[in-house]
């Protein structure tokens, strides 16, 4: 028998697949979970954004047909453990807030949920939750982090005085005392980066089962990182961890709102125990909007001691980073470690001094949102560079000239070590494809006629890739961040392949199939990628900050690895040869001058299995388990170039270019990395240009529906040029780097200062995103 | 997103229809397109016990040339009205503001009849149905009645007609002679509801203005019609110049709600800088442009 000669398929663009499922429609959602007997739960949401409750009145709810029972806080109280935070800021003193599955005593923001109905059927569900009278104290409420955090502001949390859940100090490099003595001016500014929803097209939902037979629990639930889930569910639930099992089955979109555990999947949980009935909870739009977490929304004071050739010598950032109501799973970790520690940059700056207060206000709590910290550290770097230019009047790009470092490895005064890069030179090459100097002349031009062009340009870099459980644990991470895979190779040759990441959209049973593929030397259609079951896959801790390909493909590539060696032993005591004289390619194995009596990976395999002819030393059948700990993380860096125009009457924006080169490492997959590219510069502009999350001052969200939150649509976005420059990272097995949030760490600055590029002339040098029609006609009123 | 119980009523003549919504009044909903209705009811906003569906209802659906009118019928998509020939050419304002009401899936489903009933403050066709003295024909047992449309609407989400009155047809003029017509829509996001929405339609003669109709919609609680501007610049040479400074004048008088995407006065220049460019707009296509 044949084997199907394998081309390469690394850097291939290998169709997804995926498509097959998903554009047919064949999907597998948390919401096509149907079980037999199942009822369904909905939650009341708090009324007010700080209150006390006083009574709660379920009587009417309960004589509703169709319902089963309403359960309040005191229900929940002593069986379920609150949700606390398991990124554990080290010394930041932390405090530790946490969050009551069903509220008890108060609410503390919109989303916090007051009762739970169950029901046979949802209509009647929600039918029942305008029948539950509860009575509020309402309490002063705050939603400002400024305001939070003076004297006499209300109080969210007895073990957060002045509502600051933590301080986390970071200085590196050279004092900026210091720094400031040796710069020529110091510009000050107040930056914002506003507040964001993720708006994953799939909202949040669970489903749960108890077996009381076998006192197992089932729960299906959308999930980013399944195994996370599972233990955290444990602890909170106080079920054995080998006694649940989560399920993550295909999921709708994440951006980083889906890594959290949430009351919504423990209650139906605990629910499904105590009733004897599978529940299923669906999050509708309205709750997503409310009840999921949110991202950025931070408070920058920035100041940037320079020199008048244009050096950036220092960086010192005040940040009060506004993380809502309550502490989830991640959130502590973003605006700090993911934040402070990326402040440097590409850059040569010589000193980072950066002071972050965690806040605690009546929103929506805030968490990881794709790029998590490092968008928002990009975001004070790009602006200072354009600030830095305006000031001494400086072309932008000679501003980053001046500062970029040239190539890695680099140490920076945050303590990280650069990988592989060329920096100026990526520079160089994303300025010369946009045509950055024949777009400056039309921009002199242009604005003789009165029309508005400007050019944006940011430069990034990006620790992504998580890993290395030491550093992850040194920070006060709860786990480490390594992944693991299983690869078996079954007895007709074909592989499955169960990895403890969880891609949801990105194409990982592709990419993942594609290493497999060329590692082993099988066909790609011969090679299964299995995730999201923790009864099935090995434990991982899951799919976000862009780490799946670094850590989970490095894990898959040292276990194909492993697999070969002793396929390759098996391959030498079937051709009855020393192993040192095995030559392998394209899925066979043969003796060295003689490839015509070759035996091919398939006959291997069956070997294994009849185990009849293995080496004395060779155990029956063919899989191997890794768990890949990387010695570092991953640093992708690119230049992304925006031309802008703005209409000088309405003050619409519009893209007539946008330009991305970014180096990733080894691209795996060039039609997923460019559709990565895409999906990223896309939601980054989005920040740039429509979104915000807006609350009134009690504590309401104003932007609760897509009519309000502007997602842009196909309509708002420009053609994206996307190119990739390739140099290998050493610090895995691959090569390759994170493609998954690039595109949103450094779209944002580039639009915005193309924007504000285009109105410099004009007395502008920031305006606070999202840079809408009616912002930047605000900004320009009474300038001339 | 669960709506309260309520029973479908699907009567399958007018007739029956009206007959229904006698019965049921106050209680009742019609439901043409649903694209206001149902995102409403899902949040519980309104909550119906009859939803009465005219989707089955014959004799809703069509355009056409009655003399110096043009008769659309209450269940007619914005889709249709984009892609009607006779609009294009008897009535090209109706039909290029159908063009810019949101997307595609909601010009499929979405009717005039159902927009002018729902009485969104920002809604597309009331902008143009002002400016071109556009009616409704409403009907019910009793009778039938043709009003105005700027009457019709009284304010947000808020009409005359009475809850056994079912809107049945709309009548706009068939425009012929050196005419030319604009809808300028601004919007931040595409698909949005206009921030302001200007419908303009000029009439030349002799190289002046001999009528000049201006519709906004989005400036306040109904839409209305900037007649200052109207006035100055009829019996004025028909140019740019004189719609430059006329157009200043169509904030007059304004007060624009402020809300989270943008303020009174900002909407206010821009029913100026719209109304400008919707009559440049028109004047150039009555010139032949
Ligand atoms: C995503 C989205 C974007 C949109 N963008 C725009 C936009 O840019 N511009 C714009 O103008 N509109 C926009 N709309 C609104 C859209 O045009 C609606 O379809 C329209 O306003 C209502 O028409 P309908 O046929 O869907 O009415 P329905 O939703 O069925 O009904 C609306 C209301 O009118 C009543 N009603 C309907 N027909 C009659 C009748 N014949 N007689 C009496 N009462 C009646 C109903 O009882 C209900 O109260 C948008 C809607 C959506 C969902």
């Amino acid at each position: 028998m044949a084997v199907e000669t394998p081309k390469r398929y690394i850097g291939k663009p290998v169709k997804r697949k995926e498509d097959l499922r998903f554009i047919t429609g064949k999907g597998l959602y948390v919401d096509d979970i149907h079980l037999p007997g199942m009822h369904y739960a909905a939650f009341l949401r708090a009324s007010y954004a700080h209150a006390r409750i006083k009574s709660i009145d379920t009587s009417k709810a309960e004589k509703i047909p169709g319902v089963v029972g309403v359960f309040t806080g005191e229900y929940f109280r002593d069986k379920v453990a609150p949700l606390g935070t398991a990124w554990a800021l080290t010394n930041a003193d932390l405090k530790p807030v946490t969050w009551p599955v069903v509220a008890y005593d108060k609410v503390r923001f919109t989303g916090d949920i007051v009762a739970v109905v169950v029901a046979k059927d949802p209509y009647i569900a929600y039918d029942a939750l305008d029948a539950i009278e509860v009575e509020y104290e309402q309490l002063p409420t705050v939603v400002d982090p400024e305001e939070a955090v003076k004297p006499g502001a209300p109080q969210l949390h007895d073990e957060a005085p002045n509502n600051i859940a933590f301080t986390w100090r970071f200085q590196g490099g050279e004092s900026f005392e210091d720094l400031e003595r040796k710069a020529d001016f110091v510009i000050r500014k107040r930056l914002i980066n506003q507040r964001l929803i993720p708006s994953a097209m799939e909202p949040r939902a669970a489903v749960a089962a108890y077996n009381p037979g076998t006192e197992e629990l089932t729960v299906w639930v959308t999930s980013q990182n399944p195994h996370v889930h599972r233990l955290i569910m444990a602890g909170s639930l106080g079920i054995p961890e080998h006694r649940i099992r989560v399920i993550a089955p295909d999921v709708g979109g994440g951006f980083g709102s889906k890594i959290q555990v949430y009351p919504g999947e423990v209650i139906v949980s605990r629910l499904a125990m105590d009733l004897g009935v599978p529940v299923k909870w669906v999050e509708t739009r309205r709750e997503n909007f409310i009840g999921t977490i949110h991202g950025r929304d931070h408070i920058d004071d920035v100041e940037i001691a320079a020199t008048n050739d244009g050096r950036i010598l220092g960086l010192r950032v005040k940040t009060l980073a506004n993380m809502g109501a309550y502490l989830t799973t991640a959130a502590p970790g973003v605006p700090t470690i993911l934040f402070g520690l990326m402040l440097q940059g590409p850059y040569k700056i010589a000193g980072v001094d950066v002071e972050v207060k965690g806040v605690l206000t009546n929103t929506t709590p805030v968490d990881a949102y794709r790029g998590a910290g490092r968008p928002e550290a990009t975001y004070i770097l790009e602006r200072a560079m354009d600030l830095v230019a305006l000031r001494l009047g400086m072309d932008p790009a000679d501003v980053r000239r001046v500062n970029l470092l040239d190539k890695a490895p680099a140490t920076t005064v945050t303590g990280l070590i650069y990988d592989s890069g060329e920096y100026k030179k990526v520079f160089e090459k994303a300025l010369e494809i946009a045509e950055y100097k024949k777009w400056r002349e039309i921009q002199e031009k242009a604005r003789k006629e009165g029309r508005l062009i400007g050019i944006g340009i940011s430069s990034y870099i990006e620790m992504c890739g998580l890993a290395p459980s030491r550093i992850a644990r040194a920070t006060g991470f709860g786990l480490g961040l390594w992944e693991s895979v299983l690869i078996r190779v079954h007895p007709t040759g074909k592989v499955s392949v169960y990895v403890g990441s969880h891609p949801h959209g990105q194409g990982e049973e592709t990419s993942f199939a594609q290493i497999v593929a060329d590692e082993l030397g099988v066909s790609i259609d011969d090679v299964e990628i299995v995730h999201g079951d923790t009864d099935e896959t090995p434990f991982g801790m899951g799919t976000y900050g862009s780490r799946t390909t670094p850590v989970g493909g490095g894990a898959l590539a040292l276990a194909a690895r492993r697999i070969k060696r002793k396929a390759r032993k098996i391959a030498a005591a079937l051709l009855e040869a020393r192993e040192e004289d095995i030559v392998e390619g394209e899925g066979k194995f043969w003796v060295k001058g003689s490839p015509d009596k070759a035996v091919t990976f398939q006959d291997v395999a069956l070997a294994a299995y009849t185990a009849d002819k293995l080496p004395d030393d060779v155990e029956p059948g063919l899989e191997a388990t890794v768990f890949y700990d990387p010695e570092n993380f991953v640093f992708p860096y690119g230049t992304h170039v925006c031309i802008v125009e703005i209409d000088p009457e309405t003050f619409k924006p519009k893209i007539l270019r946008y330009v991305a080169v970014d180096d990733a490492g080894v691209i795996i997959n060039p039609l997923l990395a460019e559709g990565q590219v895409h999906g990223g510069v896309v939601q980054g502009l989005a920040q740039a240009l429509f979104e915000e999350a807006v609350f009134d001052e009690r504590g309401n969200l104003l932007t609760a529906g897509f009519n309000d939150y502007m997602i842009p649509t196909a309509l708002d976005v420009p053609n994206i040029e996307s190119y990739f420059e390739q140099t290998p990272s050493p610090h895995n097995p691959l090569g390759a780097k994170g493609i998954g949030e690039t595109g949103t760490i450094a779209s944002t600055p580039a639009v915005v200062n193309a924007i504000i590029d285009a109105l410099a002339h004009l007395g502008v040098d920031h305006i606070d995103m999202p840079l809408t029609p009616f912002k930047i006609w605000k900004a320009l009123k009474g300038k001339k | 997103m669960y709506p309260p119980e309520f029973k479908v009523l699907v009567p399958s003549s007018l007739e029956e229809a009206l007959k229904l919504l006698k019965e049921h009044g106050d209680n009742a909903k019609i439901l043409a397109g649903g694209h206001s209705l149902i995102p409403m009811m899902r949040l519980r906003l309104v909550k119906p016990e009859v939803v009465i569906y005219l989707g089955k209802v014959p004799g809703l659906r069509y355009i056409r040339e009655n003399g110096s009118t043009i008769k659309i019928g209450a269940m007619t998509t914005h889709g249709e009205i984009e892609s009607s020939s006779l609009l294009a050419e008897k009535n090209p304002l109706l039909q290029e503001t159908a063009s810019k009401i949101g997307d595609l899936q909601v010009r499929n489903m979405g009717t005039i009849g159902g927009s002018i009933a729902h009485a969104d403050p920002a809604a597309d066709y009331p902008a143009a149905l002002t400016a071109l003295e556009a009616t409704v024909v409403l009907k019910s047992l009793d009778g039938e009645r043709e009003v105005k449309v700027d009457e019709f609407i009284q304010g947000p989400y808020f009409t005359d007609a009475r809850p056994d009155e079912l809107l049945v047809e709309v009548r706009v003029p068939s425009l012929s002679g050196r005419f030319g017509t604009a809808y300028e829509k601004l919007y931040f996001r595409a698909t949005d509801f206009a921030i302001v929405g200007v419908a303009a339609y000029v009439e030349v003669d002799g190289g002046a203005f001999s009528r000049v109709r201006v519709g906004l919609t989005g400036v306040g609680d109904k839409p209305v019609r900037a007649r200052q501007v109207e006035e100055e610049l009829v019996g004025r040479e028909a140019s740019e110049a004189s719609i430059e400074k006329a157009a200043d004048l169509a904030s007059e008088g304004l007060e624009p709600p402020s809300d989270v995407r943008a303020s009174s006065e900002y909407r206010k220049k821009m029913a100026e800088v719209l109304t400008k460019r919707a009559l440049t707009r028109a004047l150039s296509k009555a010139k032949g442009g």
